[in-house]
């Protein structure tokens, strides 16, 4: 009988592992493989090469623009987002006529398709685009947007900010409406300023889903490829190649398949250790875990 | 959310991965060729041409396979990695040399000499120097396309400058003076010289300018950088003077349309006559020449090859295919959308019969004249990855206080161990 439930329980999973090693395990094997070669895809050579393309790795000069641009896009994006999220998410956590409204109107980009949104931004923040417009009506000289690499880094993450926005605001509101209403009761009674109860209450009682955003917010800023590709392709300079456009770069448009695996493979140990050190943190931040 | 990271970049080699170790079974009849036109009247052309050389080889089948443009040599080389390489394939002057020099394109000198009729001589030198290798031919200048000047008279005596036509007239068709009108029609409201396709983006296609200084972003055999050779700081300079002193080219992050009546002119190839707009939008246009540079006339052109994939599973069907549609009957069939490589067809009632907005001076002028002293656009192997390095240096070019030849160093020095 017990064998029998065994066999139930590996059935039931089955799909899943299947999965998971078709599309997980053996491609993840697959990269490393391709790592170690140099793949000329024209002329169909496939050399085992060890660990140069790791040693490329460390003397590409290319790499550190790559990698500050991905830190400053990730720490911009991260801050920018959570914030903005926690924000509107606190503004509509009230009982308002109409409030469902503004909910539905801040979530709504999220199902919006990535690149339709991205080219619409796009033509606003051309130099003669709508956003210039807006401001030369308000006798304003707006920057070149996309052009210059402050504004063209700050665009992107506003872009990429405004998309996905409203996916970490419905998670805090989520989160917020949890928070028994009688610990705020409690804190009025003692006369605790609303700033205070907001860092004492409601901040520690929604940690987990401030884990859980932070992490599912990186992970998501370490991916961003489609607004790259479409507003900046990684320019002006460098200044917005981030990594996982550097890393179609070298494997599609360059060729370099080799190269790319290992870059990808750059990329996975960067989103592994920063996960590791995320749930880490979670014991000396996070409260009220289940 | 680490595993969707894996399962992104895994998946993508995996797809590229099994197909290879199955490939080559494609039916031995069956032939695919990839371009980057989805225009129906190309592909009803591509099509009747198929047909005809079913009736020669019965059982032979030919498809056309779109792809976009803009994307179109990574999806080409992304199908052959996965091993899934086309029977054959229209291919870049850009990068002509990687295809050329990678052993993945089948010769073709044997099979054209070898074909009754096919006339190999007719089909001009210069044209075919890009797609040669080692004295072999591995693919055939179908198009062969010059750049030339599209017109707004319109805009340019309502700005009160001479035209074109008029400083042509006068012996006087000069970067200078062409400059002036384009910044004459800029000072009036509207728009002045486009380059088309440029977008601060594309750098390759300011050759069209700069090869009237006699600049080149390379040397002829491409081991060195010539971008900071005085030719193109002078080039370059006056470019950047266009854009950022006179403003007669709009700036970057500027979008504006020709064809849409908002320039004066615009640098594209003859193509692009489709584009002109009729009925109300319609305005008094020309075709007229590059201007002359400081190095005197000269002429630029673009051009496209088929080559043959010796890797795919059909290739001498697939190069017999393409000796039929590259004949000199065809080729004058094809002629009606792409400016033909054999001299036999570069003449005005040819090239008149099939494009009927063009004037017998301007194909004479344009056409004729730029396919046969043209200089093709820069090319260079690994080219792809030269560009997007190029284009990340020339950045700092497109800002109003640049030193130009301190950015045009900085480019060689960047390129230099790249050539």
């Amino acid at each position: 009988m017990e064998r029998r439930d065994s066999l139930a329980g590996y059935l039931f999973i089955a799909p899943q592992m299947i999965g998971i090693t078709l599309f997980v395990l053996i491609p993840l094997c697959l990269v490393f493989w391709y790592s170690l070669h140099e793949w000329n895809v024209l002329a169909q050579t496939f050399r085992f090469q060890g660990l140069a393309n790791y040693q490329t790795l460390l003397r590409d000069p290319g790499l550190p623009p790559v990698l500050g641009a991905t830190a400053i896009f990730s720490i911009g994006l991260v801050v920018f987002n959570m914030s903005l999220a926690l924000l509107l998410a606190v503004l509509l956590d009230q009982k308002l006529k109409g409030i469902t409204l503004y909910r539905t109107l801040f979530f709504s980009p999220v199902v919006v398709s990535l690149v339709a949104w991205t080219i619409v931004w796009g033509f606003l923040l051309q130099n003669n685009g709508g956003i210039n417009a807006l401001l030369a009506s308000f006798g304003i000289e707006g920057p070149n947007w996309l052009r210059n690499p402050t504004t063209a880094m700050i665009s992107v993450i506003v872009v990429q900010v405004f998309k996905n926005v409203g996916l970490n605001m419905v998670l805090f509101l989520a989160a917020l409406q949890g928070v028994p209403r009688e610990l705020y009761e409690a804190a009025r009674v003692d006369g605790t300023p609303a700033f205070r109860q907001f860092t004492r209450i409601t901040l520690p009682m929604i940690s987990p889903t401030v884990l859980l955003t932070s992490i599912i917010t990186i992970v998501g800023s370490l991916q961003v490829f489609a607004q790259i590709a479409v507003l900046t392709q990684g320019g002006p300079g460098m200044s917005t190649t981030v990594l996982v456009y550097y890393l179609y770069q070298q494997a599609f448009q360059f060729h370099k398949f080799g190269y790319g695996a290992t870059l990808s493979i750059l990329l996975f140990v960067v989103v592994a250790v920063l996960t590791f050190i995320q749930w880490q943190m979670r014991r000396k931040l996070v409260f009220y875990e289940n | 959310m680490k595993t969707r990271t894996l399962l992104k970049s895994a998946t993508a080699l995996t797809a590229l991965a099994l197909p290879l170790a199955l490939a080559g079974g494609a039916h031995a009849q069956e032939l695919r060729m990839t371009i980057w036109s989805a225009n129906e009247a190309h592909l009803a052309l591509f099509n009747e041409i198929a047909t005809g050389f079913a009736q020669l080889r019965p059982g032979v089948t030919v498809t056309f396979d779109s792809l976009p443009f803009d994307n179109y040599t990574t999806t080409l080389t992304t199908q052959i990695a996965g091993g899934n390489a086309p029977d054959l394939a229209w291919i870049l002057e850009t990068t002509a040399a990687d295809f050329v020099n990678s052993g993945a394109l089948a010769p073709l000198s044997g099979a054209f000499a070898a074909t009754e009729g096919y006339e190999l001589g007719d089909v001009t030198k210069q044209a075919t120097a890009l797609w040669r290798a080692n004295g072999e031919l591995y693919a055939y200048p179908f198009s062969t396309s010059p750049f030339a000047l599209f017109v707004n008279n319109d805009l340019i005596t309502e700005a009160g400058a001479q035209t074109p036509a008029e400083l042509i007239e006068a012996g006087e068709w000069t970067w200078d003076n062409a400059i002036a009108i384009a910044a004459a029609v800029a000072d009036s409201g509207a728009d002045g010289l486009i380059v088309r396709d440029f977008n601060y983006q594309l750098w390759q296609n300011l050759a069209a300018i700069w090869n009237g200084w006699g600049a080149s972003p390379w040397s002829a055999d491409g081991d060195t950088c010539t971008f900071a050779d005085p030719e193109m700081v002078a080039a370059m300079s006056f470019i950047h003077s266009a854009i950022f002193e006179t403003g007669a080219m709009p700036g970057p992050g500027e979008s504006t349309d020709f064809f849409a009546g908002d320039a004066a002119m615009t640098i594209t190839q003859i193509s692009r006559a489709s584009l002109l707009p009729t009925g109300d939008d319609a305005f008094d246009w020309d075709l007229v020449p590059l201007p002359a540079g400081p190095a005197g006339d000269y002429a630029v052109i673009g051009q496209a090859g088929i080559g043959v994939f010796g890797m795919a599973a059909n290739p001498d069907i697939a190069t017999e295919f393409l000796a039929y549609m590259s004949n000199p009957e065809n080729s004058a069939k094809l002629a009606r959308f792409f400016p033909p490589a054999r001299q036999s067809l570069l003449n005005a009632e040819t090239l008149g019969a099939t494009n009927p907005l063009l004037s017998v001076e301007q194909l004479e002028q344009v056409v004729i004249k730029g396919i046969t002293t043209g200089q093709v656009l820069p090319g260079h192997e690994g080219f792809a990855e030269l560009q997007q390095v190029i284009r990340a240096e020339l950045d700092a070019l497109w800002v109003a206080n640049a030193d130009v030849e301190a950015v045009l160093n900085s480019v060689c020095n960047r390129i230099a161990p790249m050539l």
